[in-house]
């Protein structure tokens, strides 16, 4: 035992030993909250073993304990150098915790602080977009005009990695999906007897639609998360700033050719897409419905307005844009923590695939209405 | 372990790095209550000679002692037992920027220890206040330190577990002379209090003269070792330029 007990004609002796140090210190926090201790004079007999920082804290604890249930402490031989040493650093007690300041967090003022700050927070968020809008095309505009700004090795890269190396994805998933769109159409087209539509089908979905959108969603995982987190670690490096300090822009050098790489990326993607979900639904027909090749090619050009391909392809760079610009925007978001950086890059991604979604759905509305 | 062994110990330690030779046979040894400075050039293997020693680097050939303990070799569990009786601190403070400079100082607490989270938080406290820092520094985040205090945090960190040995990594490089006498201060402080050994790389030679009971040169991949007064006047080129250089003859007159 750590601590021994004994019973004296005018109080307690409490003797203390073994090593009370840090790698004990569980055991000797049990003795200590656990012994017994009476409103008499205690006698504490020093022999201590080791003694450490953690253990002169349990020890402090010990006296504490005592003198609130009203002991008399005096230690035989003497008092621990080093619990007196701590005296000061346990100062506020062994249990004493520092008061924090805390936010509001009762009654009323809770909602309306959190109303407040919201909508103040809000406004902020909504002038940093524009702001940021702004920069890129004051930086765009000032590189048309001067085309050496524009970085084409940068953008080259950009296409490089977020299109080239993402060719082999796009190609597998779209033509997986319009494997399961066009097995799925053939099911209940069988039921009017009309399958041959299936043809229809998977031409016109995959080419307005499916293509583009596969390919945004998966860029927007791909590249709008690559695009956070690298220039968030960039800014916890405090690299952005030493691109500001050298006098270089930092939207110039990091934002735009990402933006511009991805616009020129996506479309390419968006066409590879195209292609291999064509080819998913061509490779289905034959197996399922019985379609030859040619047949099914014939069928699709019949299907095929002239728009349809375009209706597709031209929201690709639109799609792209959002997705570049949020994920650059989360970028420079980031501050101070790596905990941020994990944030921003997740919000990074959420908010270009529903901004992605909403654009989709405005540009089916306007094609509605334009019959396009 | 015995209290004649040496704190730490590194025997005929070789580390190559493709052609580069960075450590040839390198001996050190700390003993316990001293503050041992390592010193060398840029590049000559101050920090791998650190890592080597943590056991976060494998060495080519040779071996470390840390209390009379061979740490090279040993399996993760093994290390992790050792590790408990170590404190380290970071050229940069490295404190995990998401915690509180508290949760900090208690995470080796709370993994180590199997105490209840009122009792740590005492802990840590002590812990903070043992550094010199004000009890409303704990809530801050580190990027909300100055450079000082991110040095004395994590100073706070290391000695979480109340280790007898410490190693720091440039523990006062990037701070103001004040702010680094501060420091010295404290080290020898603590050192004197808590009865530590201290390894410590750096290239503040006021530190050096303030703190250090005992100094290590790496030059040529190996160990020169000696007291102050005796390493000031080997007889090695680069030991002679360092020690009586113009900064260093500043450091001394101060």
């Amino acid at each position: 035992m750590s601590i021994s007990v004994e019973t004296l004609d005018d109080g307690s002796r409490l003797t203390i030993q073994g090593r009370w140090t840090a790698i004990d210190a569980a055991a000797r926090l049990q003795a200590v909250d656990e012994c017994q201790l009476a409103a008499t004079r205690l006698e504490f007999v020093n022999h201590l073993e080791a003694l450490d920082l953690t253990g002169a804290f349990l020890l402090r604890r010990l006296e504490i304990r005592a003198e609130l249930q009203g002991g008399a402490v005096c230690w035989v031989p003497s008092r621990p150098e080093l619990l007196g040493f701590t005296d000061s650093l346990n100062a506020a007690g062994a249990d004493a915790v520092p008061e924090l300041a805390r936010e509001p967090s009762i009654g009323v003022t809770l909602p309306l602080d959190r109303l407040g700050r919201w909508a103040v927070q809000g406004g902020e968020a909504v002038r940093n977009v524009v702001d940021f809008l702004g920069r890129i095309y004051a930086v765009l505009g000032r590189a048309l005009r001067y085309p050496s700004g524009l970085r084409p090795r940068s953008i080259v890269r950009q296409v490089h990695e977020t299109g080239l190396q993402a060719f082999p994805i796009v190609a597998l998933i779209a033509f997986l999906i319009s494997v399961i769109v066009a097995y799925i159409g053939a099911q209940e087209l069988k039921q009017f007897g009309a399958q041959p539509f299936v043809v229809d089908l998977v031409t016109t979905s995959v080419l307005r639609e499916l293509g583009v959108l596969l390919t945004a969603i998966i860029v927007a995982g791909r590249s709008g998360s690559a695009f956070a987190a690298e220039i968030g670690a960039m800014k916890l490096n405090e690299e952005v700033d030493a691109l500001q300090a050298i006098g270089l822009n930092p939207i110039e050098i990091l934002v735009l050719p990402r933006v511009l790489g991805l616009v020129i990326a996506m479309p390419l993607l968006t066409i590879i897409a195209d292609a291999m979900g064509l080819a998913g639904g061509a490779v289905l027909s034959w197996l399922i419905v019985d379609i030859p090749f040619n047949q099914f090619l014939i069928r699709m050009q019949e299907a095929m307005a002239p728009t349809t391909f375009w209706a597709g392809l031209i929201k690709a760079p639109v799609f792209a844009f959002l997705i570049a610009l949020v994920g650059t925007y989360r970028g420079l978001q980031v501050r101070n923590t790596s905990r941020e950086l994990g944030r921003l890059t997740t919000v990074a991604v959420v908010e270009s695939i529903f901004l992605v979604l909403l654009a989709d759905a405005i540009f089916a509305v306007i094609f509605w209405e334009l019959d396009f | 372990m015995s209290s004649t062994a040496l704190a730490v110990e590194v025997r005929d330690l070789v580390n190559r790095f493709g052609q580069q030779v960075v450590h040839d046979e390198l001996n050190m040894s700390v003993r316990h209550g001293e503050i041992f400075g390592i010193v060398g050039g840029s590049g000559s293997g101050k920090s791998v000679l650190l890592r080597t020693i943590l056991g976060l680097h494998a060495p080519r050939a040779g071996e470390v002692l840390i209390n009379g303990d061979v740490i090279t070799g040993l399996n993760s569990a093994e290390l992790l037992h050792v590790k408990r009786r170590y404190g380290v601190t970071f050229q940069h403070g490295a404190l995990f920027s998401s915690l509180t400079v508290l949760e900090n100082i208690e995470l080796p607490m709370l993994e180590a220890l199997g105490l209840p989270e009122s009792v740590i938080r005492g802990l840590s406290l002590q812990k903070l206040r043992l550094v010199g820092l004000p009890d409303d520094a704990g809530m801050k985040f580190p990027a909300q330190l100055s450079g000082g205090m991110v040095k004395r945090a994590a100073l706070a960190r290391a000695l979480a577990l109340d280790p007898t040995l410490l190693f720091l990594d440039e523990p006062t490089a990037g701070l103001d002379p004040i702010s680094a006498g501060h420091f010295d201060e404290l080290l020898v402080y603590l050192k004197r209090t808590l009865d530590l050994t201290v390894v410590m790389v750096t290239h503040d030679l006021d530190t050096i003269y303030r703190t250090c009971d005992r100094i290590g040169v790496i030059v040529d991949g190996r160990m020169i070792s000696d007291t102050l007064d005796g390493i000031s006047q080997h007889a090695h080129p680069w030991i002679r330029e360092y020690f009586h250089g113009a900064r260093s003859r500043a450091a001394q007159g101060a």
